[in-house]
């Protein structure tokens, strides 16, 4: 495929409550940031504007449409949005290089989740007519996978915990992480149940927030002449909504998403997984034959920090700073929608020489 | 001068209009207004229940209806020690997945149980029934332990 440059990317500082601060506020800043970073003015410099979020998380219809008070919509620029992470809103904008339609993209995700209840507010985009009416919570649902998973002995207790001592350790070194901390397994497994078998610290925290990037062909970024990675595939798959029907305690449609990228013609030096619970790492790193040759999570994770609709994106953004920075050659990203795991996407990114 | 008064208003969230739910989804709806679970035959003879308009794995269309049991096996559950304000019951209680006697597919509901030391993987449980039935998942008011 056309490899895609990255060659911008921003994310706020994971808060639990940003207050009176409203979704506009939340992403001018990363936009500014990132057309900084590419020397580009404004979203007239890019050919394509692309977003990700939900409107559940506001409760109103077609309230994404007020995110494009960020840019500037006049004169007129090709928009375009999706009810999803952020990392479908790069995918989209992926498609609209590769058919010659722009050169570049700006993408932005974000969400406010703190006014609501937001394992409840999920619930009601599962199954309308199955699971919906039951108020059915996402934790509640992770839950039961969890237990699928310690009673066929495939992990532990420990070994969940081992996760978010990780999480929490990794966050030291990022500054956007919401929950971070050195705290051992022991310490962690004497914490109360919180929906047994998951401990509060099993689950992802609530974190409003938002993240932007720039993307475009290797040629334009070789024109604006700043520093790029490059995306040499990307591909989503998803499993059905019936979660009976699903093997819970493997993710087949991650280990399809990363064939059809390309993640395994190359070393792994550092993968970003969108897990929202401990256990679901453990899942993911297994589904994607991940060794010890490749640094899981140094950002914490969306355990240490979850921006509903922008943490996709932000796991790619996550592995190209690292590549950037010469800490990495060549990383995957992964990015997750749905209940368990039911809808999986995995960018290989690499470095550009 | 009067200080301004601030503008409040309660907002609930949640799906305000109706929908016509079709011959599958419709059937098993108004199969439990009779207070009857029904399933249907995938594609490789798996019951699912409740019942699926298409095949996940082969697309095709399903239309072989299958009476199955209300009781059953838990398959996996959780522990909801404190109950949300949605929740179906404002005591503790556990969600499972269970897979009712006649299908081979489990489905997701709430069991009510005095405490977590009660319920088990493998606890057979039986539906209770609502009082009234309105052709809902929530007809199936909770599962009991058996």
């Amino acid at each position: 495929m056309q490899k895609i440059a990255i060659v911008a990317y921003s994310q706020s500082q994971c808060v639990p409550q940003a207050g009176a601060s409203n979704e506009v506020e939340l992403i001018m800043p990363r936009l500014q940031e990132v057309y900084e970073q590419a020397g580009i003015r404004n979203a007239q410099d890019v050919d394509f504007v692309c977003s990700g979020s939900c409107d559940y998380l506001q409760g109103a219809a077609f309230a994404f449409v007020s995110g494009v008070d960020a840019l500037g919509a006049v004169p007129p620029i090709k928009e375009s949005h999706v009810e999803m992470d952020a990392a479908w809103a790069l995918y989209e904008s992926i498609l609209k290089i590769r058919m010659g339609q722009a050169e570049s993209a700006l993408i932005y995700g974000f969400g406010k989740s703190s006014p609501g209840e937001l394992p409840i507010v999920l619930s009601q985009q599962l199954d309308p007519y199955y699971l919906a009416p039951l108020w059915v919570d996402t934790v509640s649902l992770a839950a039961m996978q969890a237990r699928l998973m310690l009673e066929s002995g495939v992990i532990s207790e420990s070994d969940m915990a081992a996760v978010v001592a990780r999480s929490r350790s990794n966050a030291l070194n990022n500054p956007k992480a919401q929950l971070a901390a050195q705290v051992s397994v022991e310490e962690l497994l004497r914490e109360e149940e919180f929906v047994a078998p998951l401990r509060k610290h099993d689950c992802c925290p609530v974190s409003d927030g938002a993240s932007a990037m720039i993307i475009c062909t290797a040629e334009k970024a070789m024109e604006w002449g700043k520093p790029y990675a490059l995306i040499s595939g990307i591909d989503h798959r998803i499993e059905t909504h019936n979660l009976g029907m699903r093997d819970l305690t493997d993710s087949p449609s991650t280990r399809t998403a990363a064939l059809g990228a390309g993640a395994d013609s190359g070393p792994i030096d550092v993968a970003e997984l969108y897990a929202p619970f401990s256990h679901q790492e453990i899942i993911l790193s297994r589904a994607l034959g991940l060794g010890d040759e490749t640094q899981i999570n140094p950002s914490g994770g969306v355990l240490a920090g979850n921006l509903m609709m922008a943490s996709g994106l932000s796991r790619i953004g996550e592995v190209f700073n690292r590549i950037i920075s010469g800490d990495a050659t060549r990383g995957i990203a992964h990015a997750t929608s749905g209940p368990c795991l039911q809808h999986n996407l995995v960018a290989v990114i690499e470095g550009a020489a | 001068m009067l200080e301004s008064e601030v503008l409040s208003q309660a907002f609930e969230l949640g799906f305000t209009y109706t929908r016509s739910t079709g011959p599958i989804v419709g059937r098993f709806l108004t199969d439990l207004k009779n207070r009857k679970i029904t399933g249907i035959k995938a594609s490789d003879g798996r019951v699912i229940v409740p019942p699926m308009e298409f095949d996940p794995d082969t697309a095709e269309a399903l239309s072989e209806f299958v009476g199955v049991g209300s009781e059953g096996e838990i398959v996996s559950w959780c522990w909801v020690a404190r109950p949300r304000d949605a929740h179906p019951l404002d005591k503790p209680f556990a969600w499972a997945m269970i897979k009712l006697d006649g299908a081979d597919v489990a489905m997701v509901h709430c069991v009510k149980a005095e405490s977590q030391n009660d319920v088990a993987t493998g606890a057979r449980v039986r539906a209770v029934w609502a009082d009234e039935t309105f052709g809902m998942m929530t007809d199936i008011r909770w599962f009991e332990l058996l």
